[in-house]
């Protein structure tokens, strides 16, 4: 860490697209709440703005959550299909980035418990909130181990590190460390307290990093 | 500063959550503790492998099923 703590470069806490009031994918376009309120009465022009504002990072963020193409496909669907039907319960006191994401994680979750009976899903495990997750693995990794690796083969490592993980603990690292959403925003979509999120977050870190110590050690 | 208290600050600090104390505290205990060091950076470069938005690009064969559906939807809505 020496000199300099310099965490993940993100102000903590703080929705990454807010501020800036620019759509993630692309730079152009009207304000998001403009869109909201016109697809809310009834423009589907507006909701598919929407739709193509927000397809790719629901997409990776499927893909993140459930691994394969196949379901991540799944997911994106009926995250813009649900979202078009429940437009008018969304009240706009939360972002729609937000909000979308939370059905997403939904569709995400209901696909990994129908998965788990006929796949080896891993198991919600037994750990209490704070229940402790020691670094066993101390072996530095090579330098910059996303230019060793082709991006096919870095994406099959970082799923499958990621299935290794109970899916409480997978979606609360997707959407706090991978997607910025706020610890508020985080505990808000799953329904967890402020600490669970924390400590969630504090063991799928520990244990990713240990996963992938596996394949990047310098050994 | 035991290496499990570190452990344990270090996602903390991850989160923003630590004091300056805390913070200089941990820096120590880092630039003297070889193991702790290693988790550290190991596991801010985890964060940054995943976050690397490069990955996952949606085909769009998936993007074209994708607007189809809706359109669907929009049409069904019309009939209404
Ligand atoms: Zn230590």
């Amino acid at each position: 860490m020496a000199p300099d703590l310099n965490p993940l470069q993100k102000e903590p806490d703080e929705p990454p697209d807010v501020a800036s009031g620019l759509p993630p994918d692309d730079g152009a376009g009207k304000p998001e709440s403009e869109l909201v309120a016109q697809a809310k009465a009834g423009s589907s022009e507006a909701f598919e703005e929407l739709v193509n504002r927000y397809e790719r990072r629901i997409f990776r963020l499927a893909m993140r959550l459930t691994g394969n193409t196949e379901d991540a496909e799944d997911v994106l669907q009926e995250t813009f299909l649900k979202a078009f039907e429940h437009l008018p319960d969304f009240r706009q006191d939360s972002r729609f980035y937000t909000w979308l994401v939370r059905i997403a994680v939904n569709e995400g979750l209901m696909k990994l418990r129908k998965r788990r009976s006929d796949r080896s899903e891993p198991l919600e495990d037994a750990v209490d909130d704070d229940g402790q997750v020691i670094p066993r693995d101390f072996r530095d990794w090579k330098p910059n181990p996303e230019q060793l690796t082709s991006q096919e083969e870095m994406e099959r490592i970082l799923l499958g590190a990621a299935a290794q993980l109970p899916p409480s603990l997978r979606t609360v690292f997707m959407l706090r460390d991978v997607e910025e959403l706020s610890t508020e925003e985080t505990a808000q979509a799953l329904n967890l307290t402020l600490g669970a999120v924390k400590a969630r977050l504090f063991r799928a870190r520990f244990q990713l990093r240990e996963e992938l110590s596996k394949t990047f050690n310098r050994e | 500063m035991t290496c499990k208290e570190a452990f344990k600050q270090i996602s903390a600090y991850l989160d923003g959550d630590l004091t300056e104390e805390l913070k200089n505290i941990l820096n120590e205990h880092i630039c003297k503790c070889a193991h702790c060091k290693v988790v550290y950076d190991t596991t801010v470069k985890t964060v940054e492998l995943y976050c690397d938005g490069k990955l996952f690009p949606m085909p769009q064969t998936i993007s074209n099923r994708l607007h189809t559906a809706l359109r669907r939807k929009f049409q069904d809505r019309r009939a209404v």
